[in-house]
C-alpha cells in the first residue's frame, strides 16, 4: 500500500553492472524475494561505508520478471557520499542486502493531467512513473533537465517510448529548462511530481507557491544526495558540551556528528521531517540547505538546518565552522 | 484439471468493485467509517457531491480520519493533530510547519456511484474500470421500485453467496414465508460463463406460499388458485447475486415468458467482504407492478427483513458452528453446483492476483473435482 513503511529486508546477487554515462550507473539486482514494483518505488541497501553500516536509497528504474530483477541507477560525481562509490564497486555475483520495494512517492491515480519533472539523475525515479502513466493512458509530459547530453541517461529508451510526450531540456545545448515558463504552462488539476537536485526541487515549488498553486499537487522525491554547492569537509561545534566534530564531504552532519557522540533525533534522513533540527549559534561560512521542510522565508533566515542532508561551506578555500545547538 | 477446493474461509480478490454504502450513507454531516476487503475507510462528499474513500488511518500517527472533520470545499481534518487531506488523499496543511511533506498523503481509493450504491476498488487502482461493476439495474430502473437494507453478517462472505446460490434451504429456513416442498422436488439447471453463474429452477402448478399469495393479491385482489413459480439466480463475480423471482396464474404461460398473468421481483444481493469473518450483506426487494405504491415497497421491505433474518441467524449459527469444529471439512451435494462454480470463479480470481484461495491455508482440505 501507499504509504506502508513496513520494511522488509532481503538478500539479492548484482546481475549487471554498467556505465550509462561518466556519472550514472546501471545495476541490475536479482533479489531473493520478488514482489511487484509500483512507479516511484525505491530500496534501501545496506552498506558498509568507511568501516560503518550505513544505509542508502536507490529509486527502482525498472524491473521485469515479476520483480525478480530490479534495475537501479546510481550517479557519482568526484565528491559523491560514500554510498555511490560503494555501489559503483559491485560487480556481477557480488550479493548485498536491500529492503524490499518500498515507496515514499507513489504515483496515484485521478489526476487530469500529470507532468513528470527530473532533474540529472532524478530520471531514475521517473522512468517507471512515466511508463505507469503511459500504460493507463493518462495525459502526461516528462521534461528532463541535464548539462550535457552524454550525462543523461536514457535518453533513447525514453524517446523510444514517450515521443512527443518527452522533452529534453540540454543546458550545453542552449535549452535549459526556465521554470516561471514551466509552472506558467502547467494547467489546473495538472499534479506534477520532480525528481532531481534540490536547487530544482527548491526552484519548482518557489514558483509554484509564489502563484498559489494548490501545495497537494506538487510532489517530490528527495534523497537529500545534492546541494548548491559541491560538499566540501567542515567543523560542527556544540559550544556547550565543548563537542566539536570535522564533517567529511562523504558524510552528513547528522552522521558526523552521531559518530563524536552527540544523542540526535531523526526520522526521515532525507531532509522532509525537520526532526533533526539544529539551532545555529555561530557561523563561518554559508548554509547550504539541501532539505524540502523549511519554507524559502525560514532558509533565508540562517538560524536553523536539518543537519541529516544540509551542510555549511566556506568561502575561497576557508574551511567552514558552524556552532549549533541540539534539541 | 482445475479443482475447486471447499475452504471453509475464502479469501477475497482485491481487485473488484464492492459495495462500500447505500448512496444516502455517505454525506457531509458525518464522515462514515467502515472496513471493505479488510481495508478500514472514511467516506464522505465532497462539496460538489462526489463520494470519497480514504484510508482511515493518518499519515502522521494513524488516529482515524473518520473522526475528524471535513474543512473547505473537499478537505478532511485530522481529528488529533489537525493535519488536512483533499479529496485524493494528498496532505493540503501540516501543523506547526510552513511547508507540507512532500511524502505526506493516504490512499484515496477509486469510487463510483451506480445503482444507489458507493462502490470502491480497493485493490490496484490502475485496474479499477468502472464498467466492471456488476449489473444491478433493476435498482434505478424506472419500471422497478424497492428499497432494502443491509445485513452485517457474522461470517465469511463466501456462506452467504452459498446461501443465495442455493435456495432448497428456504424449505426449512423460511418455512413460514416462501419455503414449500416443491423447492427441493423440482429440478434446477446451472450454467456459466467466465464471470457469471446461473441457477434456474421452476416449479409448475404449486399452492403459492404466503409470501407470494399476498403479493398476487396486490396485483391481482381476491386472487385464489394455483401458480407457477420461478427463481432464477444470476451471480456476478465476485459478490453480486440478483434473483429474479415470481409467481404467475398457473398455465398462463410464465415458463414460456409470458408474466403478464404474474407478480415478479428482482432480489439484489451484493455482499462485501469486511474481514475474514464477516460482511456487509446489501440487499434490496425490487418489483415492477403497483411501482407508485410506498405502502408495498416498505412491506416488501420490512417481509424480506424478517425473510433474511432467518438466513442471517443460520449464516452467524453456521460459522459459530465451523470455527467450533476445526476439524471437520466441508462435503458437497449436487445442490450446492452454483455455489461450487462460484468458487471456481473466485478462485480464479485470487489466483490471478497471486494469492492462495483461504486466508488461513490448513492442510487436509477437501478435494472435489
Ligand atoms: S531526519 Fe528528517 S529532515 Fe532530517
Ligand atoms: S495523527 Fe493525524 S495529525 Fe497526528
Ligand atoms: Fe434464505
Amino acid at each position: 500500500m501507499a504509504v506502508s513503511r513496513s520494511e522488509a529486508w532481503q538478500g539479492g546477487i548484482v546481475a549487471a553492472s554498467r556505465a550509462l554515462t561518466p556519472e550514472i550507473r546501471r545495476i541490475e539486482i536479482d533479489v531473493d524475494q520478488p514482489v511487484a514494483v509500483t512507479p516511484g518505488a525505491h530500496v534501501d541497501v545496506r552498506l558498509s561505508i568507511a568501516g560503518e553500516r550505513d544505509r542508502r536509497s536507490y529509486s527502482i528504474v525498472d524491473a521485469t520478471d515479476g520483480g525478480r530483477r530490479i534495475a537501479l541507477s546510481v550517479y557519482t560525481s568526484p565528491v559523491s557520499r560514500g554510498g555511490a562509490a560503494v555501489m559503483n564497486a559491485l560487480a556481477p555475483g557480488d550479493r548485498l542486502e536491500l529492503t524490499q520495494p518500498l515507496n515514499d512517492f507513489p504515483l496515484r491515480p485521478g489526476a487530469d493531467r500529470y507532468v513528470l519533472i527530473a532533474g540529472g539523475v532524478g530520471i531514475t525515479a521517473m522512468v517507471g512513473m512515466a511508463a505507469g502513466l503511459q500504460a493507463r493512458g493518462a495525459d502526461y509530459r516528462l521534461l528532463y533537465a541535464g548539462r550535457s547530453r552524454p550525462l543523461m541517461a536514457y535518453v533513447e529508451d525514453l524517446r523510444e517510448a514517450h515521443g512527443e510526450r518527452l522533452r529534453l531540456h540540454v543546458r550545453d545545448e542552449g535549452t535549459s529548462l526556465s521554470i516561471p515558463d514551466l509552472v506558467d504552462s502547467i494547467a489546473p488539476g495538472t499534479e506534477v511530481y520532480v525528481c532531481g537536485p534540490i536547487r530544482l526541487m527548491d526552484a519548482v515549488r518557489r514558483e509554484w507557491m509564489s502563484r498559489r498553486r494548490p501545495i497537494a499537487d506538487l510532489r517530490m522525491e528527495t534523497f537529500g544526495n545534492s546541494g548548491w554547492f559541491d560538499a566540501q569537509e567542515f567543523t560542527v561545534r556544540i559550544p556547550a558540551t565543548g563537542l566539536e566534530a570535522r564533517v567529511r564531504p562523504d558524510q552528513s552532519m547528522l552522521e558526523a556528528l552521531e559518530a563524536a557522540g552527540a544523542d540526535m533525533l531523526w526520522d526521515c534522513r532525507k531532509g522532509e521531517c525537520g526532526l533533526c533540527e539544529v539551532r545555529i549559534v555561530g557561523l563561518d561560512g554559508d548554509i547550504d540547505h539541501r532539505d524540502v521542510f523549511y519554507s524559502e522565508r525560514q532558509k533565508d533566515a540562517r538560524s536553523k538546518m536539518c543537519c541529516c542532508v544540509s551542510r555549511v561551506v566556506g568561502s575561497a578555500g576557508r574551511g567552514a565552522v558552524v556552532d549549533i545547538v541540539t534539541t | 484439471m482445475q479443482q475447486t477446493v471447499t475452504a471453509k474461509l475464502l479469501d477475497h480478490p482485491r481487485n473488484a468493485w464492492y459495495v462500500a454504502a447505500w448512496d444516502h450513507e455517505v454525506g457531509r454531516k458525518k464522515i462514515l467509517a467502515r472496513t471493505v476487503a479488510g481495508r478500514p475507510l472514511a467516506l464522505y462528499r465532497t462539496e460538489d457531491g462526489r463520494a470519497v474513500a480514504l484510508a482511515d488511518a493518518c499519515w502522521h500517527r494513524l488516529a482515524p480520519l473518520s473522526q475528524g472533520a471535513l474543512v473547505g470545499p473537499e478537505d478532511i481534518r485530522c481529528p488529533y493533530h489537525g493535519i488536512t487531506y483533499d479529496a485524493r488523499g494528498r496532505c493540503t496543511s501540516m501543523p506547526a510547519q510552513e511547508t507540507v511533506n512532500p511524502s505526506a498523503l493516504v490512499p484515496s481509493f477509486p469510487v463510483v456511484d451506480r445503482y444507489r450504491y458507493v462502490w470502491v476498488w480497493v485493490g490496484d487502482p490502475a485496474l479499477a474500470d468502472p464498467d466492471l461493476i456488476p449489473d444491478m439495474h433493476q435498482m434505478t430502473d424506472a419500471a422497478w421500485t424497492g428499497d432494502g437494507l443491509t445485513i452485517h453478517a457474522p461470517c465469511n462472505y463466501q456462506l452467504v453467496l452459498d446461501n443465495l446460490m442455493d435456495l432448497t434451504h428456504e424449505e426449512f429456513v423460511h418455512s413460514s414465508s416462501i419455503g414449500q416442498k416443491e423447492l427441493s422436488e423440482s429440478e434446477f439447471v446451472t450454467s456459466h460463463t467466465d464471470t457469471t453463474v446461473t441457477v434456474e429452477r421452476w416449479m409448475h402448478d404449486i399452492e403459492a406460499p404466503p409470501f407470494w399469495l399476498k403479493n398476487m393479491r396486490d396485483r391481482f385482489p381476491g386472487f385464489e388458485g394455483r401458480v407457477d413459480r420461478w427463481q432464477i439466480i444470476h451471480f456476478e463475480a465476485p459478490s453480486t447475486i440478483c434473483i429474479d423471482v415470481g409467481v404467475a396464474k398457473a398455465g398462463t404461460g410464465a415458463p414460456e415468458g409470458d408474466r403478464s398473468q404474474g407478480v415478479n421481483g428482482y432480489v439484489m444481493n451484493t455482499i462485501t467482504p469486511e474481514t475474514a469473518r464477516s460482511s456487509h450483506y446489501f440487499w434490496s426487494f425490487q418489483r415492477n407492478y403497483r411501482l407508485d405504491s410506498q405502502l408495498i415497497t416498505t412491506q416488501l421491505r420490512d417481509g424480506v427483513h424478517g425473510v433474511f433474518g432467518e438466513d442471517e441467524a443460520m449464516l452467524a449459527a453456521q460459522q459459530a458452528a465451523i470455527d467450533a469444529n476445526p476439524d471437520y471439512e466441508f462435503y458437497s451435494l449436487n445442490i450446492d453446483a452454483g455455489g461450487m462454480w462460484v468458487r471456481r470463479i473466485l478462485e480464479r480470481m485470487l489466483l490471478a492476483e497471486g494469492r492462495d484461495h483461504a486466508p488461513a491455508p490448513r492442510a487436509g482440505a477437501q478435494v472435489v473435482r
